[in-house]
């Protein structure tokens, strides 16, 4: 077997653990469903509330799809966290498998993941608001941006999957401050234009604010990826940078991790 | 210490490794394990002077044996383990594993070793074949046949096939460790690390995992470093043994040279006990009482 096919096997095992994991977790996964539902529900319904079709759209594609990118931002940058939990971390630290094909399985069930969750949300919100018309929506926009924003994320997942590595007993909760900081910049439920000029540098440099922005131009305006180039080469060169930077980082905290006894189970 | 070569030479075993590529990778002539003057030491506060958790340590296991490595708690006998698998990078000193680097040829050493840890480590949600099946894609193994060799083993071990697909957490803390037994038996490792593999356990499953050592080393070729604080398992297991206190190697030789040397020092009959209290200045049995783990470990 070439070197390549077992590290592309080894992101399959990954792959398929996770589904294993989830399968077995099924009762979570529908709690974890229906909470997810709510929480659109509840954030589209201040639209509705307003009587302003437009305001529905821009809050509901807002819920979705921040949910999207927050899933897939989960799933990597738990990949460590939960292998602590379970005590598994120091048996994956010795197989004999790249550091990258173990995240490309993580990454890959994430985005498989992500994209059936909030595919069930967007169903479920369809058929609450039926007066909403998605005549005019360019679908191939909407999936050309959740997945340029995915690798994106991604980049971003894996530096959040030091933090476990790097903080024994808080890591995990660590990696919900970086993520709540991308909610606040990102244009999610507002516009960025009114936040102050200094956060709205930071926004121009969430992945999140073009994603988020294409998919709405897209589902609402119907504008064609041609058509919205602007936000499309900041994801190209974030994902570009940020993958191989979150793996050249992942592996500098290893080898930290490795140095100062921090890849043992703890608690 | 400088190395010494412990232990005789066995003549040479049937290689059971099913990977080919794995049995060609291995240079019969050169030790399975070589460590050499290895220290490791940890920093445990900004202010405080780094912990020397292994201190010039040195050990030789030649292909086919098992060292043993005794020690109180703190006494850096996991810290040896952990260095050994490439879970702590090396403050000083190599180890090599049939003759490849740890540092310099990762993944080459990966592939040669597994590990069982005192504590059973596995997605408890899942079924051991489950965990199994992980295992087995991570080392490159064929799914299909790794099946019926994770069956076998458990079989072996007495784990029936009904109880393979049912979630480890259901399990006794005795089926868990043989499933973690099952594990790195799983991937034909060259070089087996047993870091307490029986502490905890009850007498029958502590008696079965010790039998299959044993016929593991006989049917599989492993070479096999176990850390233990069971004397008895080590005097009946090991063909050398080393112990440590202070992170420093303080004696090594086989169980009989040593439990004669105690003997000789002693005038009267020496247990391998004896020779644990007089090198180390306590007794195994007031260590164990301390706790299982300790900071260090």
């Amino acid at each position: 077997m070439t070197t390549f096919a077992h590290e592309l096997k080894a992101s399959y095992a990954f792959m398929e653990r996770n589904f294993f994991l989830t399968r077995r977790y099924w009762g979570w996964e529908i709690a974890f469903l229906v909470y997810s539902v709510a929480g659109a529900l509840s954030i589209s319904l201040i639209g509705a509330d307003q009587g302003s079709p437009r305001l529905l759209l821009l809050l509901m594609v807002g819920a979705i799809f921040w949910n999207y990118l927050s899933v897939v931002f989960s799933w990597i940058a738990e990949t460590i966290s939960v292998e602590r939990w379970e005590g598994t971390l120091e048996y994956t630290m010795m197989a004999p498998i790249r550091r990258w094909s173990q995240l490309l399985g993580s990454v890959l069930y994430a985005m498989l993941y992500g994209l059936i969750h909030t595919a069930v949300i967007l169903v479920v919100l369809i058929l609450f608001f039926p007066q909403l018309d998605f005549t005019g929506a360019n679908p191939l926009t909407v999936v050309a941006f959740m997945l340029l924003g995915s690798f994106s994320f991604v980049g971003i997942g894996m530096i959040a999957a030091i933090l476990p590595l790097l903080y024994v007993e808080r890591g995990a909760q660590m990696t919900f401050v970086l993520q709540s900081c991308l909610l606040l910049v990102s244009g999610v439920y507002y516009s960025i234009d009114i936040l102050p000029g200094w956060m709205q540098v930071l926004s121009h440099l969430s992945p999140a604010t073009y994603v988020l922005d294409g998919v709405r131009k897209g589902l609402i305006d119907g504008a064609p990826v041609t058509a919205l180039l602007g936000d499309v080469w900041p994801l190209v060169v974030m994902g570009a940078v940020l993958i191989p930077f979150g793996l050249w980082a992942f592996g500098r905290a290893e080898r930290y991790a490795k140095r100062t006894g921090k890849l043992k189970r703890v608690g | 210490m400088t190395a010494t070569v412990l232990g005789q030479q066995k003549i040479a075993r049937p290689n059971a490794l099913r990977g080919a590529g794995k049995a060609a990778a291995i240079d019969t002539a050169v030790p399975a394990l070589l460590v050499e003057g290895v220290t490791k030491r940890f920093v445990v506060g900004r202010k405080r002077k780094p912990v020397v958790a292994i201190s010039n340590v040195s050990l030789r296991l030649e292909r086919g044996d098992i060292v043993g490595i005794l020690g109180a708690n703190g006494s850096g006998k996991s810290t040896l383990i952990r260095l050994v698998s490439g879970l702590l990078t090396l403050d000083s000193g190599r180890v090599s594993v049939f003759g490849f680097d740890i540092e310099r040829d990762e993944l080459e050493v990966k592939r040669l070793i597994n590990r069982v840890s005192v504590d059973a480590a596995f997605f408890k949600k899942l079924s051991p074949m489950e965990n199994l099946l992980f295992a087995a894609r991570l080392y490159g193994l064929d799914v299909a046949g790794a099946k019926r060799e994770a069956v076998a083993i458990l079989g072996r071990l007495g784990i029936g096939e009904k109880r393979v697909g049912r979630p480890i957490e259901q399990m006794s803390r005795g089926m868990q460790q043989k499933v973690a037994i099952a594990r790195a038996l799983l991937t034909s490792p060259a070089l087996l690390l047993l870091d307490e593999p029986t502490t905890g356990l009850d007498p029958r499953s502590k008696l079965d995992v010790q039998t299959f050592i044993e016929e593991l080393r006989e049917t599989h070729d492993a070479s096999i470093v176990l850390t233990t604080h069971d004397l008895d398992e080590a005097e009946r297991l090991c063909d050398s043994i080393t112990v440590l206190a202070g992170g420093r190697t303080v004696v090594e030789d086989t169980p009989a040279g040593l439990i004669a040397a105690e003997a000789r020092r002693m005038g009267r009959p020496a247990t391998l006990h004896d020779v644990f209290m007089t090198h180390t200045g306590r007794s195994l049995d007031d260590d164990v009482e301390e706790g299982e783990a300790d900071d260090i470990e």
